[in-house]
């Protein structure tokens, strides 16, 4: 039974560890608090959602739509909204994306009702992988492997690109970085893009055993904010093993204190972690 | 080739700098001195863009840079080394020097440049792989100026160089700037160090309160009263 739980845990960890990675690339590395990022993922289900109603496109194969269409919305975020707070305190942009989230979730319930839709009949669907006696659903399986692989594209991109170190540059110090030849103001752009096109895979990933509705991107955005603190700040490598610690805790909270707690503990977790490590546990 | 007319810059529009105009002609080594917070700092922020003047022209081999963007003064053959270092201390010291080539777009010139540069500093070669963070003030010092160099600059613009660094460590700095200016490079220093920054330059300027006060070679604001009261201690 502990292994079923542990390996549940673990495949939505990896989910987690996306999403924040998305998060930890501009509120880590960019430090600009975007508080849209569920929205972004909530956005990133319905465009799965979209491709498979209209076009009958299953959701794994609009994985690279979904992240291209959130790529585009993170440019456009950065450019109409969060490039004119730039200059403002941090409060700014924290409500400037506060808005936005409202804004995107009313738009969302206008256009589409605040129906719980769900995608029957992907590939994915209703297939298991047993081993032993623990038993995994396939979409979660999938949505694992599809968010380590995102996740390694990601650190991949960080530290091996020309665009990725001038990332990392921008992040510790944006003038000197400017100093370089380095167009800050396109840094951020893509940054923010990044960030948008994890959870657009995400949300892809998801979008075959979730619910999908106005509100659907607003938990794991939460939790993102909580793996970001914990995994250490624009740690990328720290968001993806936050996640687990966070899917593990969970589900094998959930199970001994019951599902009422689980999301008690993972906070709990994270207010003893900050005490002892501000850093977070992978913190520079 | 660097023309500054008339410059008048400031913060939150309170202006630090008035009315400054100077020079600094092709392979010459150009001093600005003066004490903290005199505005040199805030010179050359202007000049590479990361301020934008309230007044006054900038001009660059006869065009106008002022109101560019600090990407596209670099792009123009300005490289600035800023206060403080400001190395990118979370990469490695060839990410930094790699970083300081961004422009460049050909792999083939930044590895012919990033020789080059561990010719001058082969200390940075032999820890080309150790984060920037984990060298001392004056390497990390050595690797802002390696770093300045990679974009191949026609003019370098120093910023206090001398700041939190040891009598020895300043020496072997200025060396190296020595060495640099000798290959043909143009350079325009900003320093405290009044008496380091005029021993090595060709022309120097004194600035005080935001306005140049006097200008000459080297040697001949090293003999003048200004200097040697408030600077030399004399």
């Amino acid at each position: 039974m502990l292994g079923q739980i542990i390996s549940n845990g673990l495949l939505m960890g990896f989910i987690y560890s996306l999403v924040a990675v998305g998060l930890t690339l501009t509120w880590g590395v960019m430090d600009i608090t975007n508080f849209a990022h569920g929205e972004m993922l909530m956005l990133g289900m319905y465009s799965a959602f979209w491709m498979f109603q209209l076009y009958s496109i299953d959701p794994l194969l609009s994985i690279p739509i979904s992240a291209a269409v959130i790529f585009v919305l993170g440019i456009l975020i950065y450019k109409l909204i969060i490039k004119k707070v730039l200059g403002g305190t941090g409060l700014t942009a924290l409500l400037a994306t506060f808005g936005l989230s409202m804004f995107l979730k009313n738009l969302v319930q206008y256009l589409w009702t605040p129906n719980y839709r769900y995608i029957n009949g992907a590939i994915v669907t209703d297939n298991k992988i047993v081993i032993g006696n623990i038993i995994l659903g396939m979409p979660q399986v999938v949505a694992a492997i599809g968010s380590i692989a995102m996740t390694l594209i990601v650190i991949y991109f960080m530290n091996k690109t020309k665009t990725g170190k001038a990332i990392q540059a921008t992040a510790l110090n944006r003038d000197t970085a400017s100093l370089m030849g380095i167009d800050t103001g396109k840094i951020y752009a893509i940054t923010f893009g990044l960030s948008g096109a994890c959870v657009g895979v995400a949300g892809a990933l998801m979008s075959s055993f979730f619910p999908i509705y106005p509100q659907s991107g607003a938990l794991y955005s939460i939790l993102a904010f909580v793996i970001v603190a914990l995994g250490g700040f624009g740690n990328i490598k720290g968001a993806l093993f936050a996640g687990l610690i966070i899917g593990l805790t969970e589900a094998v909270g959930g199970y001994f204190l019951g599902t009422q707690f689980k999301y008690a503990l993972v906070f709990l977790i994270y207010l003893i972690v900050i005490q002892v490590r501000p850093k977070g546990l992978f913190g520079w | 080739m660097l023309k500054v007319k008339n410059l008048k810059v400031g913060y939150d529009n309170v202006p630090v700098i008035f009315d400054v105009s100077f020079e600094v002609r092709e392979k010459e080594v150009v001093s600005i001195v003066g004490s903290n917070g005199a505005g040199k700092s805030t010179i050359l922020r202007t000049v590479s863009g990361l301020l934008k003047p309230m007044n006054g022209e900038i001009e660059f081999f006869g065009e106008r840079i002022d109101g560019l963007r600090p990407n596209k003064i670099v792009e123009r053959g300005i490289s600035h080394v800023p206060e403080g270092r400001h190395v990118f201390g979370k990469l490695s010291i060839k990410d930094n020097l790699m970083m300081g080539a961004y422009i460049i777009k050909s792999e083939a010139e930044k590895n012919k440049k990033l020789s080059e540069v561990y010719e001058i500093f082969p200390k940075l070669k032999e820890r080309e792989n150790q984060k920037a963070e984990t060298l001392s003030g004056g390497e990390q010092q050595m690797l802002a100026i390696a770093r300045g160099l990679m974009s191949n600059p026609k003019l370098l613009m120093v910023d206090e160089m001398s700041l939190g660094l040891a009598p020895l460590m300043v020496e072997t700095v200025m060396q190296a700037l020595k060495y640099v200016s000798s290959t043909g490079l143009t350079v325009l220093l900003v320093e405290q160090k009044v008496q380091e920054a005029l021993e090595i330059a060709d022309r120097g300027y004194v600035i005080q309160n935001g306005r140049m006060v006097i200008e000459g070679t080297g040697e001949e604001l090293m003999e003048t009263d200004i200097v040697k009261k408030a600077y030399l201690g004399l």
